[in-house]
């Protein structure tokens, strides 16, 4: 075995540990939060009161005309001067989910609009109230316009966890950053790395595709040429 | 019995219905005719409040309802009741493309009058049965013809057996050919006494389907009459000029 794959190898239990234990529930944790938070904000924005609407609108340019960087380190480093002091975990947690539901909240509020309005006349129609229209006549067909944009933002998120590594918490390119630091070779570790995310987004990429197809069924592919 | 009593209609400035009242009777088929921009589909969606009236009283079977703009609207639950005795179809059909034809009909009943799958099912099936459609019930709206996405959207409309069908230009989406199997079914629910309301701007439709006839301009009823009467012999001339068209339809020399 070339020593190159062989030190691969050798990282590989680490960085898979790390990937495992840190990134991955990183990664879910603060999408969870962040969709939920992004959903609110679609429907705040579209049907809320104008006081809320204007609230959740200043969130959402707030958070995408700054730095994620800037915006971690912000919480992290800055708030405990303000006296508000977060352990690494949750502060990374906090910092992607505001992320994630400011981006993805635009995702949402556009798939949501571009439900017909008939839709929902045709389900007042029926007798259906507000919340039975949305939750079963305009979510599911919003959710298949949203999938592809809402895929894309999950696995930029995958990627964005690596930045979680400035503050100290020690997910894969923090174990990769370690394991260089003292073999000197961080061509091999990064290039492992890298693979490593690829994997992971590559994983997401098949899911995306599931879902796609569940919300999808009713519209079937175009035929393909002969 | 329902009954729209001084119904004033405003989007800002614009004035689209003005004083319009109008009974519809019970078991008879009633049409709202008149150029587009006449406020006839406005009138229609009055009626099950997808519009909410500036002013006037909508009343369907026991539920009236009052409406005026220096008074709050009606609450949610009073409007959901009286919408519950309509049944509506629309233009362009508006099935729901996620559910299958049998889907379609059924989400009322297990929705809203909280059926069992089982029960709304068969009810669902001996509707579609009734538009000629059973054989289409797993099928996704998407890959029916218009004519066909007309007759589900009838029988999703009729599931919870509405006191009142209101149909908003039911045919104008579809060629004469599909329109014709619409028509057939909207016939046979007028033979069973079925309660219509129907804004078309067809008139051989209106004429074919309607006991009495309306029509409509500029947001008022110019002239309201048996049908046979309001097509052959019209008391307003501005109706007088409108129908025509109906016989002048065809070609010089073609008539006899």
């Amino acid at each position: 075995m070339p020593d190159w794959l062989k030190l691969m190898w050798e990282s590989l239990p680490p960085l898979l540990y790390a990937g495992l234990v840190f990134t991955v529930p990183l990664t879910l944790l603060s999408f969870a939060f962040g969709l939920t938070l992004g959903f609110v904000t679609a429907l705040a924005r579209l049907y809320g009161p104008r006081a809320l609407a204007d609230g959740f609108r200043f969130y959402v340019w707030l958070i995408r005309g700054t730095p994620l960087l800037v915006q971690l380190f912000l919480i992290f480093y800055g708030l405990p001067k303000a006296g508000i002091v977060f352990d690494p975990l949750p502060a990374a947690v906090l910092g992607f989910s505001l992320n994630v539901g400011a981006y993805t909240s635009e995702v949402i509020r556009a798939a949501l609009l571009a439900v017909p309005r008939g839709q929902w006349e045709a389900a007042y129609s029926i007798g259906l109230t507000w919340a039975q229209a949305m939750r079963r006549t305009i979510l599911p067909q919003a959710s298949r316009v949203a999938v592809p944009p809402l895929a894309n933002s999950f696995i930029s998120l995958i990627k964005d966890t690596s930045l979680a590594a400035v503050l100290t918490v020690p997910e894969i390119f923090q174990a990769a950053q370690r394991i260089a630091s003292v073999t000197y070779e961080p061509l091999i570790l990064y290039t492992e790395t890298a693979l490593i995310y690829l994997v992971f987004s590559s994983v997401l990429s098949a899911g995306q595709q599931k879902l796609e197809q569940r919300f999808g069924q009713h519209l079937s592919e175009p035929k393909e040429q002969p | 019995m329902i009954q729209l009593n001084h119904i004033d209609k405003r989007f800002g400035q614009h004035q689209v219905l003005s004083d319009v009242s109008l009974t519809v009777p019970q078991g008879r088929v009633t049409a709202l005719i008149g150029p587009s921009g006449s406020g006839k589909s406005t009138l229609l969606r009055c009626v099950n409040l997808l519009e909410t009236p500036t002013a006037g009283t909508v009343a369907v079977g026991d539920a009236k309802l009052t409406f005026s703009p220096d008074s709050p609207p009606p609450s949610r639950q009073d409007i959901h009741a009286l919408r519950l005795q309509t049944g509506m179809v629309f233009q362009n059909f508006q099935l729901f493309p996620h559910r299958t034809a049998l889907e379609n009909v059924m989400e009322g009943l297990l929705v809203v009058r909280k059926w069992s799958r089982d029960q709304a099912a068969a009810r669902a099936l001996e509707l579609l049965q009734q538009v000629g459609l059973a054989h289409k019930a797993d099928a996704w709206p998407g890959t029916l013809s218009g004519g066909q996405q007309q007759r589900v959207a009838i029988a999703r409309a009729l599931a919870q057996s509405p006191s009142l069908l209101l149909c908003d230009e039911p045919t104008s989406a579809l060629d004469p050919e599909l329109a014709s199997e619409v028509v057939a079914v909207l016939r046979d629910l007028a033979a069973n006494r079925m309660t219509m309301l129907i804004a078309t701007h067809d008139l051989r439709l209106a004429a074919t389907l309607a006991d009495t006839v309306v029509f409509l301009e500029d947001g008022r009823i110019v002239e309201h009459g048996d049908s046979r009467e309001l097509f052959l012999q019209p008391r307003n001339p501005r109706t007088a000029s409108y129908v025509a068209t109906l016989q002048e339809g065809l070609p010089e020399g073609w008539r006899q």
